[in-house]
């Protein structure tokens, strides 16, 4: 196995470092959209935050930076201590892979796997083997609560149970930066609540947590809100 | 700038993990499977042209595999030492004969085994009855046979008798299977104005179909009651398989050594070879059409491709988020490609050998499917698939995460 892969969970001795560094972040579209205006932002260790706006404010743009999906036009984007702009598209697939677990809105979970199949997929790019890594994708199904839902395919599970799957294969892997966007925006009050709920145990066990909402009171039951407004932090 | 530099020790901690970990072969089989196992029907429809076009290939060269199979079993039993020598031109552009004495000369040639001969009553024919026009001679000949024919043409009777020391005096003849067929079961034929009993029909004989068409009649009957002139007009032999080149060569001056040029040697098993392998043309018109289905095929599977990489977008975005690499992205649709590709090629391969044994089966051949064939057909449908594959595999790769995940 590759000893490379295995990945630890943020020891206390990094908390208080920085794990997400925005330095005068500027993205421009081919067009001349301007999403985000010189954004500075430090995201430590163990924090769990929400970035929060009305659709257009660029929040999206954000996740999309600190995901390492996108390099921004101006500015400083630096994840885990790596300098985005240094780091080659594999090497950004490679911190990914390794470093950063993404939740979307839409789960984005593959109809014709099951629960395990689906946690266990998500870590087909960190180099572990299939039987680890299906034991891997277990042990996180247990830590989200879906022990008894492992064989269920997805159309059997509820909205919640479906966004759930989905942290458990975000987390399977033990990055240390967790990014949800909209996490509950297709879920009922409950089933929202639940997750954010789930989010909070996750944090509390170690894992930066980064929201990104459009809903102000999910925001404000976070420890820390980044307002966004006009691809500004107000 | 408010951003603090990463502390180096962080810095150096994780600087060296950021290497891509490698996709297991076993991890991509699995990937290349995914697609098609989340769409079985069209993956079975976009399979079908490769396999029809591979199927058709392996079924035109099993096929013609077959009858060469077939063709060397007759010959291995038939043997293929026989020469047969007939009369040729001579200088002046007539027809030749051959001296009477030619088939005893032919008997001294050493490695000669056995030597027999036919003679053709010229203007006589054989009708089913005395009512027959005479016009109507039916395309049959009329022979004049030695004794030990059968024997050295290798030659087997359907039912009935050969002619023997005392029928081949007497107005008695023996069919060939054509002559038999188209005379109908009578018990006797109309020869010259006189009625010859049939004594026995032949079976096919595949070293000299001119026996075939042949009404056969002892040589001493021919003489005394047709006119018969004494000459051979085909001289069969048989020789000691290694030294049949060189027998070749001297049986035309063997045979008529005053004018060695008007002496026909010929090689029947060679002209039985050649008469299978003029279907090489029309093999090769059906190979033809075989990979024009192969290509249809091809381009099914690219088209099948590229829909899917456009139906998976938010599928390839989740697997750039969770930490593909292009190359990852690319080798994953190549691979589903090359599956999906080799599908068919495998299912044609089996389909193809099912009707080659079907066709051969129904003729009485051996089945015979060459290896480089079927290797052959699943190599080209690797590099099918491969080239189907590649252009949406590159597009798929191209695409940007944030534009991928965008889709729904």
């Amino acid at each position: 196995m590759n000893p490379l892969a295995t990945v630890v969970t943020a020891p206390d001795t990094l908390v208080g470092h920085p794990v997400i560094e925005l330095a005068g972040v500027t993205k421009t579209y081919p067009g001349g959209v301007t999403a985000l205006r010189s954004v500075d932002l430090v995201v430590d260790y163990g924090e769990l935050l929400a970035i929060v706006g009305p659709s257009g404010s660029g929040k999206s743009t954000m996740l999309n930076l600190v995901g390492t999906l996108d390099r921004p036009s101006q500015g400083t984007v630096r994840i885990d201590g790596h300098d985005v702009a240094s780091l080659s598209d594999r090497q950004l697939s490679a911190l990914r892979a390794r470093r950063i677990g993404f939740v979307f809105q839409q789960f984005h979970l593959a109809p014709g796997r099951d629960a395990l199949g689906n946690v266990a997929d998500g870590l087909l790019y960190t180099g572990v083997g299939k039987r680890e890594r299906e034991r891997r994708a277990e042990a996180a199904l247990v830590r989200v609560g879906l022990g008894d839902r492992l064989t269920h395919r997805p159309y059997q599970l509820s909205g919640g149970e479906r966004q759930r799957v989905a942290i458990a294969r975000a987390v399977a892997g033990d990055p240390p930066l967790l990014l949800a966007d909209e996490p509950t925006g297709n879920l009922d009050s409950v089933s929202g609540a639940g997750v954010m709920k789930l989010l909070r145990e996750l944090n509390e066990a170690g894992t930066t947590i980064l929201v990104i909402t459009h809903d102000r009171e999910i925001a404000d039951s976070l420890p820390r809100q980044v307002p966004m407004r006009d691809g500004q932090v107000i | 700038m408010s951003a603090p530099t990463a502390s180096p020790t962080i810095h150096n901690r994780t600087k060296g993990s950021l290497r891509p970990a490698r996709l297991r072969p076993s991890d991509l089989a699995r990937l290349g499977g995914y697609g098609l196992r989340s769409r079985p029907l069209r993956a079975v429809l976009s399979a079908l042209g490769i396999a029809i076009g591979i199927a058709a290939m392996t079924a035109v060269v099993g096929i013609s595999a077959s009858s060469r199979a077939d063709l060397d079993q007759e010959l291995a039993k038939l043997g293929t030492n026989m020469l047969t020598v007939s009369p040729g031109k001579t200088m002046f552009g007539k027809q030749a004969t051959l001296p009477d004495e030619s088939v005893a000369m032919i008997k001294w040639i050493g490695p000669v085994q056995s030597v027999t001969a036919t003679g053709v009553l010229s203007d006589t024919y054989a009708y089913r009855n005395d009512r027959i026009p005479a016009a109507q001679s039916g395309g049959l000949s009329v022979l004049a046979a030695k004794l030990d024919l059968l024997k050295t043409v290798g030659g087997t009777l359907d039912h009935g008798a050969w002619l023997n020391a005392a029928t081949d005096r007497y107005p008695a003849v023996v069919l060939g299977a054509t002559a038999a067929e188209r005379l109908g079961n009578v018990p006797a034929v109309y020869i010259g104005g006189r009625w010859w009993v049939v004594v026995g029909v032949l079976q096919k004989v595949l070293l000299a179909p001119e026996l075939d068409s042949a009404v056969l009649m002892g040589w001493p009957a021919a003489t005394t009651y047709l006119g018969f002139d004494g000459h051979p007009t085909t001289v069969y032999t048989r020789s000691v398989e290694s030294q049949v080149e060189a027998v070749r060569a001297v049986l035309a001056p063997t045979a008529n050594p005053s004018a060695p040029g008007a002496v026909q040697v010929s090689k029947p098993s060679d002209a039985l070879a050649a008469r299978r392998a003029t279907n090489a043309t029309f093999d090769a018109l059906l190979l033809g059409l075989g990979a024009v289905a192969l290509l249809v095929g091809g381009i099914g599977v690219a088209n099948t491709m590229v829909i899917s990489v456009l139906e998976r977008r938010s599928e390839i975005g989740l697997r750039r988020s969770q930490g593909a690499t292009k190359g990852q992205v690319r080798t994953q649709f190549v691979a589903e490609s090359l599956l999906l590709s080799l599908l068919g090629g495998a299912f044609g391969a089996l389909l193809g050998y099912l009707v080659t044994g079907m066709y051969a089966t129904t003729q009485k051949w051996p089945t015979v499917v060459p290896l480089w064939v079927l290797a052959g057909g699943v190599g080209a449908t690797v590099v099918i698939g491969a080239i189907a594959g590649l252009y949406p595999a590159i597009r798929a790769a191209r695409l940007a995460p944030t534009e991928a995940l965008a889709a729904t």
